[in-house]
């Protein structure tokens, strides 16, 4: 958005509502777009996570599991080191090469995992886990 | 023939071809009613006769004649032959009475028809109690699961050749476990006394040799008093350290005939039995290493029989004030001692320059790493120069077939004795060795163990954290609300961890040796339901609460575990640990898939359980157990196991089914 005011302020005034608002538009529709893009990438990552057994070791939100695979989420490795771990893992895991998981779905996986929410509650703040 | 009649102590069914015999042997019994005497006696002058010309000096002797021709072709009587006194079996249950055991548990087979009857009706179903079960493999599970949570076994029957082939694979499970598990099997041995068709399937010539490998001794007693022998020291190797599963074989002739009058038996007496102790030389070179350690480390793993194990190894961690990390094949630490480091086991072996293995099952496991991959490779997690120790009741009895004795690990001192009976002597030994000086250091090292074992915990609750509102429901969020609505009673989780990635060793406070008794030793799955089921029995006099967390795919093979705990009354809260699948098993698949590239996406094909998903709670109330589920819901999960545990608190088995995460 601060690249559309900076646009706009070197247009004429008679033209600059027009222009504001045709771009404030445009911008919308370009940052939907990419919502919607990042969205989709989140929700194909997502349905990836499931179909493609990470999250049978790894938990539905990459909670981890201290028996089969540990924590990606939130806050995952970056994506450069999250491909790297996955291509070529120094744990138990196998690794998942690009001809059976391509970079860009790797990425979608990324993404999603990137989308999940830090919990809302800490332990103490929960009664079952202060027993 | 004399030698015969004065040694074959049941003959009933041979009268009609042994005429000779059979008048005294009728005079013997005179406990068998007269329809039945007089049924037998009107064959008697043609079978003595022709016995008689037989044994005559003056009959010529006739070529490719049989003496007892006649004898030999006659039809026997029609007539049953009714005891009025006691039977063999009668007897066996004295045996059995005699070794105290409180249940014997059985799916009902013929070849034990007779044994079956005396314990109910001769025994009157008291000590033991009959425990109905519905397959041999509930009943050997049941008396593994029992074994642990009671210190002492359960008999169980099972019927010839099938009954014990269902059975086996528990008894391995026992068998890797340690535990004493004492099987009777049916058997009829003299293939004339059996009926044509179903008693020859189910005899054997060696019946033990079915579970040969996996049992500790067996025997095919061929007389009463052969049995009474057999089945005392049976009952003492078991429970000897190392406590394992025995069998002794009931024939089935020597069940159902009478015990002739005159025959005199005995049943010798159980003593006093006191396990193996490691060499005291050993002992106080393993006290020497372990005081002048930097950081020793504690390893137990199937080391508490008892609560004397759990006390004496707090002590000796105390007097050293050194690390515990517990393997888990038993509740050998209390989870919450400032001294237990498990959660950080790894980090603690890698430091340590002496290491004690207190019946360690897989001690190479837990020192080394070890990749699952093509080219394995495995990686020393010790420290170079650490000393190593085992002791363990293991070393004394070893058999070569089955290999859950695992890789072998170079050790510098290897004790051959029980750990537990070991303990307080080597206690002693280490009091001997201690200044003020090395009290002091202990203590500063104890303090720092102290901490991490802190953070360890803390570590762990946050970690539950995550996934807490997921659905499916998180493992941790499963152990957690079941952690605390038990918390403040005398409970007994009696299920394996692993399976719910091992949350209630790190959230919950096991303080008893009874409140944790391991895993199914050689993880043939179908141990959780029936063990549970067994070790609850165990717990039931004893007023503790009996919880199991118990894996989806285990339940499923060996559901009819549920209506034994209905029938009985056994008190069992069954969670549900529902992540519709064979889940181990679907991630060795995917695990190959990605090996051998070909993605991973269809490795649910035969490890799910889905289309249909199962209702275990439908299922259990099918068997009479009160249950509800399934629970998908998170919030939904604490109100229904509360519901639960007052069932179970009123006497009765009940069930939540909850459907969760893979781990």
């Amino acid at each position: 958005m601060r690249a559309v005011f900076c646009r706009s302020n070197l247009l004429h005034m008679g033209t600059c509502i027009l222009t504001t608002c045709l771009s404030m538009t445009l911008a919308n529709v370009s940052t939907r777009a990419q919502d919607v893009t990042k969205r989709s990438a989140i929700d194909h990552g997502h349905a990836l996570f499931l179909a493609d057994g990470c999250s049978e070791c790894h938990g539905t939100v990459g909670q981890g599991s201290r028996a089969s695979g540990p924590r990606l989420a939130p806050q995952p490795l970056p994506l450069e080191a999250f491909l790297q771990v996955l291509r070529h893992p120094i744990s138990e895991m196998p690794p998942y090469v690009v001809e059976v998981l391509s970079d860009a779905d790797a990425g979608d996986i990324h993404a999603y995992l990137a989308s999940i929410a830090a919990p809302t509650q800490k332990a103490q703040d929960i009664g079952a886990l202060n027993r | 023939l004399e030698n015969g009649v004065g040694t074959v102590p049941y003959t009933p069914a041979r009268v009609g071809t042994m005429a000779k015999d059979a008048e005294p042997d009728l005079a013997r019994r005179s406990l068998l009613k007269g329809s039945a005497v007089a049924g037998i006696a009107a064959l008697t002058p043609a079978t003595s006769a022709t016995a008689d010309t037989a044994l005559s000096p003056a009959a010529p002797p006739r070529p490719n004649a049989l003496p007892n021709r006649v004898a030999e072709t006659a039809v026997p009587a029609p007539l049953e032959v009714l005891t009025e006194g006691r039977s063999g079996s009668d007897f066996m249950v004295d045996c059995i009475k005699s070794l105290g055991f409180d249940y014997i548990a059985a799916t009902p087979g013929s070849s034990f028809r007779g044994l079956h009857e005396s314990l109910i009706n001769y025994g009157e179903n008291k000590s033991p109690e009959f425990v109905t079960c519905t397959h041999e493999e509930v009943s050997a599970a049941m008396a593994h699961g029992y074994a642990k949570a009671a210190g002492k076994p359960l008999a169980i029957i099972t019927h010839g050749t099938v009954g014990l082939q269902h059975a086996s694979m528990a008894l391995y499970n026992a068998w890797c476990d340690r535990a004493p598990v004492y099987v009777i099997v049916g058997n009829i041995a003299d293939a004339e006394m059996r009926r044509p068709g179903i008693e020859w399937n189910h005899s054997a010539q060696d019946e033990a040799s079915i579970v040969r490998d996996f049992v500790k001794w067996d025997d095919a007693p061929a007389s009463l008093q052969h049995f009474a022998d057999s089945a005392i020291r049976a009952y003492q190797i078991a429970i000897t350290p190392p406590t394992l599963p025995v069998l002794v074989v009931a024939d089935g002739p020597l069940q159902e005939d009478p015990i002739p009058p005159d025959q005199t038996l005995h049943i010798p007496q159980l003593g006093r039995l006191a396990p193996p102790q490691g060499e005291i030389a050993a002992v106080e070179e393993t006290a020497r290493l372990l005081v002048t350690a930097e950081n020793p480390v504690l390893l137990p793993d199937r080391l508490a029989r008892s609560q004397a194990a759990v006390d004496n190894l707090i002590v000796l961690a105390e007097l050293l004030q050194c690390a515990v990390v517990d393997v888990g094949g038993r509740m050998n630490f209390p989870t919450r001692h400032r001294l237990n480091q498990s959660a950080r086991g790894r980090s603690v072996i890698g430091q340590a320059d002496v290491i004690l293995a207190l019946e360690v099952n897989d001690l190479f496991g837990t020192l080394n790493s070890y990749r699952d991959q093509v080219h394995r490779t495995s990686r020393p997690r010790i420290a170079s120069g650490a000393k190593i120790i085992s002791l363990t009741a293991q070393d004394l009895y070893i058999k070569s077939n089955y290999q859950d004795f695992q890789h072998f690990q170079p050790v510098n001192l290897a004790m051959a004795a029980d750990a537990e009976a070991t303990l307080p002597s080597l206690i002693e030994a280490v009091r001997k060795l201690l200044s003020t000086s090395e009290t002091d250091k202990f203590k500063a090292r104890g303090d720092k163990l102290a901490a991490a074992q802190a953070t360890a915990l803390a570590q762990a609750r946050s970690d539950a954290v995550y996934g807490w509102d997921a659905t499916p429901i998180s493992t941790a969020r499963l152990c957690a609300e079941l952690w605390q609505q038990i918390a403040s009673e005398d409970f007994a989780l009696v299920s394996p961890t692993s399976q719910v990635s091992y949350w209630p060793k790190h959230l919950w406070n096991f303080e008893k040796a009874y409140q944790f008794l391991g895993d199914g030793g050689g993880m043939g799955i179908g141990y959780c339901a029936p063990a549970s089921v067994g070790a609850a029995l165990a717990n039931k006099s004893l007023g503790r609460l009996s919880v199991a967390l118990q894996p989806d795919g285990d339940l499923i093979m060996t559901i009819g575990a549920l209506w034994t705990a209905a029938h009985h009354n056994i008190p069992l809260l069954t969670v549900v640990h529902n992540n519709r699948a064979f889940h181990q098993e679907l991630m060795h698949v995917q695990r190959l898939a990605n090996r051998h590239m070909r993605g991973i996406d269809r490795c649910h094909i035969g490890t799910t359980l889905r289309e249909p998903f199962i209702d275990f709670a439908k299922v259990a109330q099918g068997m009479g157990v009160r249950a509800e589920g399934p629970i998908t819901e998170p919030g939904d999960l604490g109100p229904a196991i509360a519901r639960a545990i007052k069932v179970v608190k009123a006497g009765e088995p009940a069930l939540v089914d909850v459907v969760t995460q893979g781990r």
